[in-house]
Formats: structure tokens, C-alpha cells, sequence
């Protein structure tokens, strides 16, 4: 062990360069967040991640971001356990049936201001399980959605691309916030 | 004694199916197959529904035979083989529900997949509309003095897949847990019939995520059999390169996540890199992360360059440089090794009853692995060992994935140095029949049966390994401790979308 923790000393970083946030994503997003939000939560996110019928790619590339290549929590974002203790409901797959109600509960415990991306092809549209018996067919149809990421699954990069417009949407800029805080 | 293709070639063979015989039989000759599998001179590789029949995938123990008997059901009805033989409850309580073809004196009628919430029942048989309403699910009793029950899920705690777990316990002490599963429930096998063979090939890759490789090509394995499609050297190559970078994966990430649940974060953080760096040539070389859609029935939808060669050589070596370190890191860190030392123990005697396979089976001394027995092309050609250990704990769990890392490191170097050239794919004739798939996937073997009409599929059925795993968890957790559920959880790392289709 101190062999692997001394070379962790002597090496750089593998944590990359934080990608910008993703343009289109600042468009859907400026609508959704209002003043008072940015105010109340800073540069601060809490997600709750809620699988609602993902084959579990999505879940293995949402994993990924907290390893040492992309590091999600140094900008501040970080998964929680609880719904009752999130900002952002992070919600794959298409819904399906059986899952609806949880998700609708999960919803409802989490306290406002809350916001809903929708991680994945299944989740923005139902992906290639629309129109089955058994899903609802995206997450919009059970849940208001404020962000949509798409990809099968996408990429930990086009998550945090997401994330952080989220996150830029939710505080910075905020001449209100900054000027207070020079005080 | 009859041997089990004796007992049933009574019946009448299907032309049609192959690369494995399939029989149609009768009530009696279905018995004498279930009594088999009570004696344990026969494991259950699968029971499924198909319109008005049931269909069960049976492997012989003594002569490694591998078969399928078919039952017709005209009035609706079958002989339980979960009756006799438990491993087999589950799937004929998912038959109930999407089939509506019910096992006759049942040990367990309550449904599985159906939680009343699809506005219809028996949708791939005996259709019938209902209205939307929750059935009442009654959970399984336990009694005694001061027992208490925790109801988990299906939202979990962490970034996992939805499904719920009812703990009762003593104290901290686990006296049963009861897993109700189907929350994932897409409808897969639904969506599959009557789709081209494509479309539905994208499906079976997105039955488990994680599986996509193993599951593409069990599926493509069977198309080729029921149409008999030859596909070329490179392509069954290329398919194991991608079947042994999934595998790596995937273990590299699991005993990653063994560790973080002992709380052992270091670990977590190195094994995570590894993956990741897997992950990312895999994107380099195929272009997608988990290489999904890329094995496709004729072969494989994208090729491999020269430099994409090189640089799955540079990460062989690479992950051979760095993974004995961590490996002693998991092996020599004694608190650790506390928590997944005789921790979940699965029995010899269970995990043989119920087939189970991969790392589940292997360390519960079951010496099974679908590469080398039915076995498939290329891993004929190629040298490697089946790790096998007996404790059958969370440890030897993870040992089995450990030994199981170096031989797919080594496989891919002896898949890299012999990767034959020409083309990758060919083309998939219009055609009918009837196929059977088994691919043995990191999680373990995953069975799929098609049944093809005029270039289109009209049944197609995906079997993931973790039917014959989720069982054993209930069983392995029982006089543990709750907070061990985790660890037997994490080394479990049972699919649940790939149980729940």
C-alpha cells in the first residue's frame, strides 16, 4: 500500500480538464433555473440518481464519473443517498411501468428547487423501448424534465458537459449572489 | 439408467432447430425430464414461453448433452417443474405473466414480473385487458420473537438498478430476505417478435447494459445456427477480442466496488482507472465505450486497424503492469480482508442445484464456463484456465474474477498475435428456423433462443445467468449481518435488467 499511495504522490493527476459546458444545454436550461434558485444554492449541486428501467449503461457511464479521470466532485457536484437531501434527480431509462409510481414519489421527496435531467436516449424519448406495454416512454411523461442528455448511454463527458451547465445555470453570473458575497 | 437425449428423443424431433436437438414431447416425458433435474442428474439452462408452448433448455451432467423440450398446452396448462425442482419457480411465475400459461400445482402462484401496472396481462399469449392497479404482493413470513423487517428499494442508496429487498432481521442479524424483482420489466422479448433481425439484435444489446457484447453475440450465435450463417475467421475473432475487453471491464469494476463497500476507497479509486482506461480504447478502436451494437449476426458491424491493435497491445501490457499491485493491495489489507472473508457463503450443494454459473458458480466449485463447454469458436484454438475455488464467500467471489482478469489479459494477447485477416461480416440471408445461443458473458452464461420466419424474428428469448443467481443471494445472506448485504450484493452483482427483460 505505500508503495501505490507514494507513487500517487510523485505522479500528476490522471483528473482531466473540465469540458465546457454544453451550449445547447445553457439554452434549455436558462429557462428552467430562476434568480432565487441560483441564489439559494450557489456552486453546489446534490444528485439523486434514479434508475427507472435503464438497461444499466447509463448507470455504468454515470459511475465513471466519479473516477480520477473526471472527478465530479470537485465542481461541487456529488451523488446523495436520499431524495429529501437532492437538487437534481438524475433519471435513466424509459420508465417503465413497473417503475413510474417510485419515480413519482422519488419527485415529490425531493424539496423544490429541484431540477430533472434525463440522462440517456431511453430516458429523453423512451430510446428503442417507446411504445412498449410496459414503459411509459420518458421520463417527460411522468416527470417535468428540465435537461435532456442524449447518447446510448452517453458519454461521461456529454454527462458533465450537461452537469455543469447546470451547475453555471444555477449560480454563476449572479451579480445579486457575487456582491454579497463581497461584502 | 436412459440418458436424458434418450429419455426424450421419445418425442419428435424439430428439423428446424438446431445447432442443439429440440424435442417436442409429452406430459410424461416433461416429468421424467423435471425428476432429472430433482436428482441432479441434469441442469435447467433455461425455461421460457413461446404462444401456446413452454420450452425448457436442459444440460445433462453425465454425457454434456444439451438439449430443448417442448411441451404444447392447449388448455393453458403445464406440470410445474418448479414443483420438483425450485431453480425453475421464478421462470414459470414469469411465464404465468407474460403467457398466461399457468404450471400445474405451482409451489408459487404469487406473480413476478407483473406488478398490475401494464393495463394488460399475458401480453405474448393469452392476452387479456385489465385495468391499472398495484396487485397486492404478500411477502414470504418469518416468525419469532423480536424479528423486525427493513423494506429496501426499489430506489436504492447508490448509482444502482431498481429492485426490492424485504430484510427480516434479529438484531443485526439477516433471518431472510425476500427479493421482489420486475421493476426494469421493458418488454424486450415483446418488442422482439415480429422485428427484423437488426432491429431486434440492438434489442437483445440493450437487454443489460454491462452484457452488451456477451448478449449481441449469443443472439448473432443463434441467428447464424437457425440459418445456418458461416461467419468469417476475423469476425469470430474480433467478437472474442471485444467478449474478453467486456469481461475485463467489468471485473476490473466489480472488485472495485467489492472494496468501496468495505469501505476501502484506494482500491475503488485504482480499479476504477483501470476500467476506464479498458473503456477508453475500446472507444478508440470499436467507437463506443461499451462497444454496443458492434457484433452484429454475420460478423462484427466494425473492423480493427493496425493501430487499433497496437494500442489494445499497449493496454494489455499496461494492465499487466499495474494490476498484481492492487492485487496484493485487496490481498494483503487485513481489514478488508475481514469483511469479505466467510462472508456470504454459497453452499457447493446450491449453487449445483441451481446451475449457476460464472464467478457465482466458479467459487462454489462448479468448473463450468460456456467458452469451454458447449464451447464456440475461437476459444477452441485458445489457451485458458477455468478458475474454480470452493469457500464460496465474497472473497473467493472476487478471487475468481481476480484469476479470471489474468486469463482474459492473456487471451487477448493470444487473440491479437493470431487475428486472422479478410473480411469481418457477411451477409444474413432472408430465411426461417429455429436457433439456440449460449455465450458465456463475465456474469456467466446467457442463453438466447430465436425462432425466425421470412427475415423476420417471430419469438426471440434472452436468458440472463443472474435467474439462476438472484436465488442464491436470498440464500447466501441468511445469519449474516445487514450491513453485509452490501459486500453479498456487490459480489453477486446480479443484472437486473437483464433478469427483468
Amino acid at each position: 500500500m505505500r508503495k501505490i499511495l507514494f507513487e500517487s504522490l510523485v505522479t500528476d493527476p490522471l483528473t482531466e480538464r473540465p469540458p465546457s459546458p454544453d451550449d445547447a444545454a445553457i439554452a434549455e436550461l436558462a429557462a428552467a433555473v430562476d434568480r432565487a434558485a441560483r441564489r439559494r444554492l450557489g456552486r453546489s449541486l446534490a444528485i439523486r440518481e434514479v434508475d427507472a428501467g435503464s438497461c444499466n449503461g447509463c448507470e455504468l457511464e454515470i459511475h465513471a464519473l466519479n473516477n480520477a479521470f473526471y472527478d465530479l466532485e470537485r465542481f461541487g457536484i456529488r451523488f446523495v443517498a436520499s431524495p429529501r437531501h437532492a437538487d437534481v434527480l438524475l433519471v435513466t431509462g424509459p420508465v417503465t411501468k413497473n417503475m413510474r409510481e417510485a419515480l413519482e414519489r422519488t419527485y415529490r421527496a425531493t424539496p423544490d428547487p429541484k431540477w430533472v435531467v434525463a440522462v440517456g436516449d431511453c430516458a429523453v424519448d423512451g430510446g428503442i423501448f417507446a411504445g412498449s406495454y410496459a414503459c411509459v416512454g420518458g421520463v417527460a411523461a411522468a416527470v417535468p424534465v428540465d435537461l435532456r442528455i442524449r447518447g446510448c448511454p452517453p458519454t461521461p463527458t456529454a454527462i458533465l458537459k450537461g452537469l455543469l451547465a447546470l451547475l453555471d445555470a444555477s449560480a454563476a453570473k449572479n451579480p445579486e449572489r457575487s456582491s454579497k458575497a463581497g461584502r | 439408467m436412459a440418458t436424458l437425449i434418450e429419455t426424450i428423443s421419445k418425442g419428435r424431433k424439430v428439423e428446424s432447430h438446431r445447432p442443439w436437438p429440440r424435442f417436442t414431447v409429452d406430459a410424461g416425458t416433461w416429468n421424467a425430464v423435471a425428476a432429472r433435474l430433482a436428482d441432479g442428474q441434469a441442469t435447467l439452462a433455461g425455461l421460457w414461453g413461446a404462444d401456446d408452448d413452454v420450452h425448457m433448455a436442459v444440460v445433462d451432467a453425465a454425457d454434456k448433452a444439451l438439449a430443448v423440450v417442448s411441451l404444447d398446452c392447449p388448455q393453458g396448462t403445464f406440470p410445474s417443474v418448479g414443483r420438483v425442482h425450485p431453480p425453475a419457480i421464478r421462470l414459470e411465475r414469469a411465464i404465468a405473466d407474460l403467457f398466461g400459461l399457468l404450471p400445474e400445482d405451482a409451489p408459487d402462484v404469487r406473480p413476478w414480473l407483473d406488478h398490475g401496472r401494464w393495463g394488460v396481462r399475458h401480453l405474448l399469449g393469452r392476452r387479456v385487458d385489465v385495468a391499472d392497479a398495484p396487485v397486492d404482493y404478500p411477502f414470504l413470513g418469518a416468525e419469532g420473537e423480536s424479528l423486525h423487517q427493513i423494506p429496501v428499494g426499489p430506489v436504492h442508496a447508490g448509482i444502482i438498478e431498481p429492485g426490492h429487498f424485504r430484510f427480516t432481521a434479529n438484531g443485526e442479524t439477516v433471518v431472510r430476505l425476500e427479493e421482489r424483482l420486475g421493476y426494469v420489466h421493458k418488454g424486450i422479448e415483446a418488442l422482439a417478435a415480429g422485428a427484423d433481425i437488426a432491429h431486434a439484435a440492438k434489442l437483445a444489446g440493450r437487454t443489460s447494459g454491462d452484457s452488451t457484447v456477451a448478449y449481441t453475440l449469443a443472439y448473432a450465435r443463434a441467428v447464424e445456427a437457425a440459418l445456418s450463417v458461416a461467419v468469417t475467421p476475423r469476425a469470430v475473432w474480433l467478437r472474442a477480442l471485444m467478449a474478453e475487453l467486456e469481461r475485463l471491464a467489468n471485473h476490473f469494476g466489480d472488485v472495485g466496488a467489492v472494496c468501496n463497500d468495505a469501505a476501502f476507497t484506494l482500491a475503488h479509486a485504482h480499479f476504477g482507472i483501470l476500467r476506464e482506461s479498458v473503456l477508453r480504447v475500446a472507444d478508440d478502436c470499436f467507437g463506443h465505450r461499451l462497444m454496443r451494437d458492434c457484433v452484429v449476426p454475420g460478423g462484427v458491424a466494425i473492423g480493427l486497424d493496425d493501430e487499433g491493435a497496437a494500442s489494445i497491445r499497449v493496454l494489455v501490457a499496461e494492465l499487466g503492469r499495474r494490476f498484481p499491485a492492487l492485487v496484493e493491495l485487496y490481498d494483503n489489507t487485513a481489514s478488508v480482508k475481514d469483511r469479505t472473508f466467510g462472508t456470504g457463503v454459497l453452499s457447493q450443494a446450491l449453487a449445483r442445484q441451481f446451475g449457476a454459473g460464472g464467478f457465482v458458480g466458479r467459487a462454489s466449485g462448479r468448473d463450468v464456463d460456456a467458452r469451454r463447454w458447449p464451447g464456440y469458436p475461437p476459444y477452441d484454438e485458445l489457451e485458458f484456465k477455468v478458475p474454480v475455488l470452493s469457500t464460496g464467500d465474497v472473497n473467493a467471489r472476487v478471487w475468481v474474477r481476480i484469476q479470471e482478469i489474468d486469463q482474459s489479459l492473456s487471451l487477448i494477447g493470444q487473440i491479437l498475435d493470431r487475428l486472422p485477416a479478410g473480411a469481418a461480416r457477411v451477409e444474413v440471408p432472408r430465411g426461417s428456423g429455429e436457433g439456440l445461443g449460449l455465450v458465456e458473458g463475465f456474469r456467466g452464461d446467457i442463453l438466447v433462443w430465436v425462432r425466425l420466419g421470412g427475415g423476420r424474428v417471430e419469438r426471440c428469448h434472452l436468458r440472463d445467468p443472474s435467474w439462476f443467481q438472484w436465488p442464491l443471494l436470498e440464500a447466501v445472506i441468511e445469519g449474516n449481518i445487514v450491513a453485509d448485504f452490501p459486500l453479498c450484493n456487490k459480489s453477486f452483482n446480479c443484472s437486473y435488467s437483464g433478469h427483468d427483460l
